[in-house]
């Protein structure tokens, strides 16, 4: 064998340092950065009513909020379930190190939590109240805490309450931004990793977040409306795709940003990654994220976008290429996250990681907590209703 | 084989019941004198075990002002993975973790290093490897721990504190704050790290801080058979490792490029070591 210098001699032993060959953050760390991505695109998809006034999201823009809501709910369970020692999990609130990126996450995610929940509350309230009327005994009372005890939906009380929501949509922009900022920051910030420290790594996560977002928005809003035989706004989803096509450019253009700028650089790291995307996940890399799940939808994207399509080819055309981004987006954090640990810091080989079934950070439990947003989607429609049927209560 | 018939003792002795009463007397008087012994000074000093690391039991330990230092020669490591067992033995590490481990570097005329540390050399490296069809040009071992360092990143990623720097130098875990994120594991360049699986916490080399603290070498230390591992007080100008330091040899420390800053020195280290 003739090797032109150590970097292509590095690989030849396939070495793995021995603490190396177990994959410590596994699906659960999958799943937290996607669900807390959800809720961000869910969130922006709001503002963008709320804050910026694009109309033709008003059909929408209610239940953007009360998704975000069912998906920040669960943000926490795959962290507790990944815990080694999950009941002491809130001590990271109790006694945070004030060095460590992630002793920050709950304070974000507490006040994105309140944020969004008296942005709802607001958005409600006129219901809320009229609710609180019309029922008796623990409902009334349920009623009367969410409305904070105030029935006043007087013009003035109601005037306040529009700048009061835009006040918070506003504030719930950089919130959810910094929020979800931080959990790409918590990858980024590992320099030991060679594939996860690149100061392009918040960036990313946040427009993929944003991606994964709006297109859970316009795939729900689709399923639920053709369950519900119920007519889709076809502007509404036209206003949602355009925005989709351009932060899926920029989340995409980022993405390989990041492999184009190390595959150029070539420096040591490089090396590694190279081996990684070109190995151990080149079919979970580039055939699907890259080729399948990004061509695929900047290519149908750009028909439904850049061309005049009926309104069955767009809502149908909305409604494959939403699904496909929300691969797209599971696959970039799987490749970013189990497969930036596939990399032995020895520099010199790969790992493998092979999920279990029943384990409590297994396939069944993934498919458990996935399946708890929705349980609490609905369960939230019933306290606010996704659609109401005067819009302009609000 | 047969094998004779044995009966029992009170089967064939008749004073069996004479001779029990007896033995019971004499183990209680034994269980009695023995403790008894524990709680009263009998006057003789128990035997202590010598000092490893001269003049920290002659004085008061001043946290602030020690200072320690490790120094690994890899010029002198045979491989021979007494220091794994020792570690092993020292803490009952749970099989596939390894708080300190040794590899196998080779290296052929290509200039190619194929890098192995099966078990983490805790068997001992007593066979060549027989999977090359290489000319090896040359072979060297490197013994891994803790590289205890001065800007750790374990220290500054656990959430909770749990991970900390002692002011004495040794990075330790708290395993009673340890919430099991994994997060340090993650930022440790090093990956001398793991989630102990009984405790669901982190674990790692200490350098045997409880062994260091009473005046004792580390464990991998004591048992090296060459001296490849060396451990001693740097306020002591006469230890090996204050002269080490202090002389002319090339000291060197693993992946200089991150930082970290460790306070572990490797002597006689190869360019192929990462």
């Amino acid at each position: 064998m003739n090797s032109a210098h150590e970097g292509s001699a590095y690989l030849i032993s396939n070495y793995v340092l021995p603490n190396d060959l177990h994959v410590h953050w596994s699906m659960m760390i999958v799943l937290y950065p996607y669900l807390s991505g959800l809720v961000d695109g869910a969130f922006i998809v709001a503002a963008l009513y709320y804050v910026f006034g694009v109309q033709s999201l008003k059909p929408i823009a209610r239940f953007s909020l009360i998704f975000a809501l069912a998906f920040l709910l669960c943000v926490g369970l795959p962290l507790n379930l990944h815990l080694g020692r999950p009941e002491r999990g809130l001590n990271m609130m109790v006694t945070p190190s004030p060095t460590s990126a992630m002793a920050g996450g709950g304070y974000l995610y507490g006040v994105t939590f309140l944020v969004l929940i008296l942005l709802i509350l607001f958005l409600y309230r006129i219901h809320l109240v009229m609710q609180q009327q019309q029922s008796q005994g623990l409902k009334k009372l349920f009623y009367q805490v969410l409305t904070f005890g105030s029935d006043n939906v007087s013009a003035e009380a109601l005037a306040l309450d529009k700048k009061v929501i835009r006040f918070l949509a506003a504030l719930g922009i950089p919130v959810a931004t910094v929020f979800h900022g931080y959990v790409g920051f918590l990858f980024g910030g590992v320099k030991a990793n060679p594939s996860w420290s690149t100061p392009l790594m918040p960036v990313i996560f946040l427009f993929s977040a944003c991606v994964s977002g709006i297109s859970g928005i316009v795939l729900a809003y689709i399923v639920i409306k053709k369950i519900r035989k119920a007519a889709i706004d076809v502007a509404c989803v036209r206003t949602l795709i355009n925005t989709l096509y351009g932060f899926f450019i920029l989340a995409f253009a980022f993405e390989m940003l990041e492999v184009f700028s190390h595959s150029y650089l070539r420096t040591g790291y490089h090396h590694m990654v190279e081996g990684l995307l070109n190995g151990p996940l080149h079919t979970s890399f580039w055939i699907w994220q890259v080729g399948i799940c990004s061509f695929g939808p900047l290519l149908i994207l750009s028909g439904l976008c850049l061309f005049k399509v009926r309104d069955g080819v767009l809502v149908v055309g909305g409604a494959i290429v939403s699904f496909i981004l929300l691969l797209q987006v599971l696959f970039m954090r799987w490749n970013v996250i189990i497969g930036g640990q596939l990399i032995s810091k020895s520099a010199r080989g790969y790992t493998e990681f092979h999920p279990e079934w029943f384990d409590k950070e297994g396939i069944v439990a993934v498919v458990f907590v996935m399946a708890i947003p929705f349980i609490l989607l609905f369960i939230l429609s019933r306290i606010f209703p996704l659609w109401l049927e005067n819009e302009n209560q609000a | 084989m047969d094998r004779p018939h044995l009966k029992p003792d009170f089967a064939v002795n008749p004073c069996f019941s004479k001779d029990r009463r007896r033995f019971i007397r004499k183990v209680l008087d034994g269980t009695i004198a023995g403790s008894l012994l524990l709680v009263i000074p009998a006057g003789a000093e128990l035997p202590v075990i010598p000092e490893q690391i001269k003049g920290l039991r002659d004085k008061a330990y001043d946290i602030q002002k020690q200072q320690f230092a490790f120094i690994v020669d890899i010029t002198r490591c045979i491989g021979c993975g007494s220091c794994c067992v020792a570690d092993k033995r020292e803490y009952n590490v749970p099989d596939g973790n390894y708080r300190t481990w040794v590899e196998r570097y080779l290296k052929d005329y290509e200039d190619n290093v194929y890098v192995d540390s099966p078990n983490g050399g805790l068997d001992g490296y007593q066979e060549p490897r027989d999977d090359l069809d290489v000319k090896i040009r040359d072979t060297f071992f490197v013994p891994k721990l803790c590289n205890m360092c001065q800007e750790p990143s374990c220290v500054q990623v656990c959430p909770v504190g749990a991970t900390f720097k002692t002011p004495d130098g040794f990075v330790l875990v708290d395993h009673k704050r340890c919430v099991g994120c994994a997060y340090c594991i993650q930022a440790c360049p090093y990956s001398v790290r793991f989630l102990h699986p009984e405790s669901k916490t982190a674990d790692k080399c200490t350098w045997c801080y409880h062994r260091v603290r009473r005046g004792l070498l580390p464990a991998c230390v004591d048992v090296c058979p060459t001296g490849a591992r060396k451990f001693g007080d740097l306020n002591d100008a006469e230890s090996e490792v204050a002269q080490i330091l202090k002389g002319p040899g090339v000291l060197t420390v693993l992946k200089k490029e991150m930082g970290n800053w460790p306070a572990l020195y490797y002597k006689g280290l190869r360019r192929e070591v990462v």
